[in-house]
């Protein structure tokens, strides 16, 4: 079945005779191997030539600067957002930074406000406190005042009947009536002790 | 029957609309012509229709051309620095022209346009030939310093610059033959284990054997789709390290 005579061109109808199954092999083997036979490589390069430069147009000046385009513009839109994202950020921050601001402005502020107020309830009850203990101290002094004059007066008293009792003692013992003088005199010595 | 192998069969141009010929020369649009017109116009949907509504948020296939826009960007900057911007449409286009052809490879009874030689050589040619023009634009005869290594003994330079001269003359060579060969080798090796699949099956007891390689097979499918992509990946990469040189020359 093999065909050694098919590159010495054979009559032609004579393989088909012999072996009509195989009219297409015959043909396909008529040359050398296909990328090797040099009758079509004008026709080949004409094709590719054009093939390629209507590729190479199409890519220069339609699909590559979309693409660069569309390239671009997205790493744009992604800075951009970055952006405002950042600044976004920065502002929130900010924003943070005051509401701290503000709080232990409010903290302090209230911290003020409660220790004036406990200053001035301090005072206010020192106050009341000392005019208090100033009535207390006149009114003990008073009553000390009191009684001392109480205790001079009883002193007195005690004296005149210690005086009585003494010379009704004296004239009960010695029948007579002691001399003021000297019982005096004896009230004093006693007194002294 | 004997079932004859031909891992070549899917390698051949077909002409579907006749041109005439110039000498030994046959016009012809093949169906190589319509793939590769195919393929502009699948990367004319990821990056142009897909991207018309540019939105902020991207679809599916948005997000598709953003991602190679990106990538072949940072390749290109990292090749080349700031210098090679320009050159963006060029790689960018490369990068999806091969790697769509690639793919379309994969798809069963498609043709593999990247498989053809002359293609990738006319891709390579292309490339080195911007990269001369653009060198000798931009720097005059001082772009030729990029074959003279500096501090080196004259003696040696004797040696030096025919190799240097040799390295980049076989530039376009290699960079064209490497995506040819391994869409090739890769199409052929596919062909080959899956027609052993049939093979094993029409051999009585021992299609036992025939899971064999439908499982290579499924193994190389997959690393054919690896190959379609890392080799577009490679031509991008060597693109932008070549035009690095037209950029900055002199070692």
């Amino acid at each position: 079945m093999a065909q050694p005579n098919s590159l010495t061109t054979p009559p032609p109808g004579a393989d088909t005779q012999v072996v009509p199954g195989h009219v297409e092999h015959t043909e396909a083997h008529s040359g050398a191997f296909p990328p090797f036979e040099t009758s079509g490589f004008l026709a080949q390069l004409v094709w590719l030539a054009l093939a390629f430069g209507l590729l190479y147009y199409l890519m220069d000046k339609v699909a590559l600067p979309r693409i660069r385009g569309i390239l671009h513009d997205r790493a744009e839109r992604l800075r951009t957002d970055l952006d405002k994202a950042q600044a976004m950020k920065t502002e929130a921050d900010a924003a943070g930074v005051a509401y701290e601001t503000s709080l232990r402005d409010a903290q302090n502020k209230a911290r003020d406000i409660a220790q004036a107020t406990r200053n001035e309830l301090n005072a206010e009850a020192e106050a009341k406190r000392k005019a208090l203990e100033g009535d207390l101290n006149a009114k003990l002094a008073a009553s000390e005042a009191t009684i001392r004059s109480r205790t001079e007066v009883a002193m007195g008293n005690v004296r005149a009947i210690a005086g009585e009792t003494a010379s009704a003692i004296v004239e009960r013992l010695t029948g007579q009536v002691p001399d003021p003088a000297s019982l005096n005199r004896a009230l004093d010595a006693t007194a002294a002790h | 029957m004997a079932v004859t192998i031909d891992p070549i069969h899917q390698f051949e141009l077909k002409s579907l609309v006749p041109l005439g010929h110039i000498g030994h020369q046959q016009l012809a649009f093949t169906q190589s012509a319509l793939y590769m017109f195919a393929a502009v116009g699948v990367a004319a949907l990821i990056t142009i229709v897909a991207t018309s509504s540019r939105s902020i948020v991207p679809g599916r296939m948005q997000s598709l051309a953003e991602i190679f826009y990106e990538f072949i960007d940072d390749t290109l900057h990292q090749a080349t620095g700031d210098g090679g911007k320009r050159f963006m449409p060029l790689v960018f286009s490369l990068f999806m022209f091969v790697l769509i052809l690639n793919l379309f490879g994969m798809i069963p009874y498609a043709f593999a346009v990247t498989s053809h030689l002359i293609i990738t050589f006319g891709l390579a040619a292309l490339v080195i030939s911007v990269v001369v023009g653009y060198g000798v634009y931009k720097h005059g005869t001082h772009f030729f310093g990029l074959f003279v290594p500096s501090g080196v003994p004259k003696v040696l330079l004797a040696i030096l610059v025919p190799i240097e001269v040799i390295s980049f003359i076989s530039r376009p060579i290699s960079l064209s033959v490497r995506l040819f060969a391994n869409m090739l080798a890769g199409h052929i090796a596919m062909k080959i284990f899956a027609f052993f699949v049939v093979q094993l099956l029409l051999a009585g007891a021992w299609s036992v054997l025939s899971p064999l390689p439908l499982f290579l097979t499924i193994a190389l499918t997959a690393l054919e789709f690896l190959v379609a992509a890392l080799q577009a990946y490679v031509f991008a990469t060597l693109t932008a390290i070549y035009l690095n040189d037209a950029l900055h020359p002199g070692h």
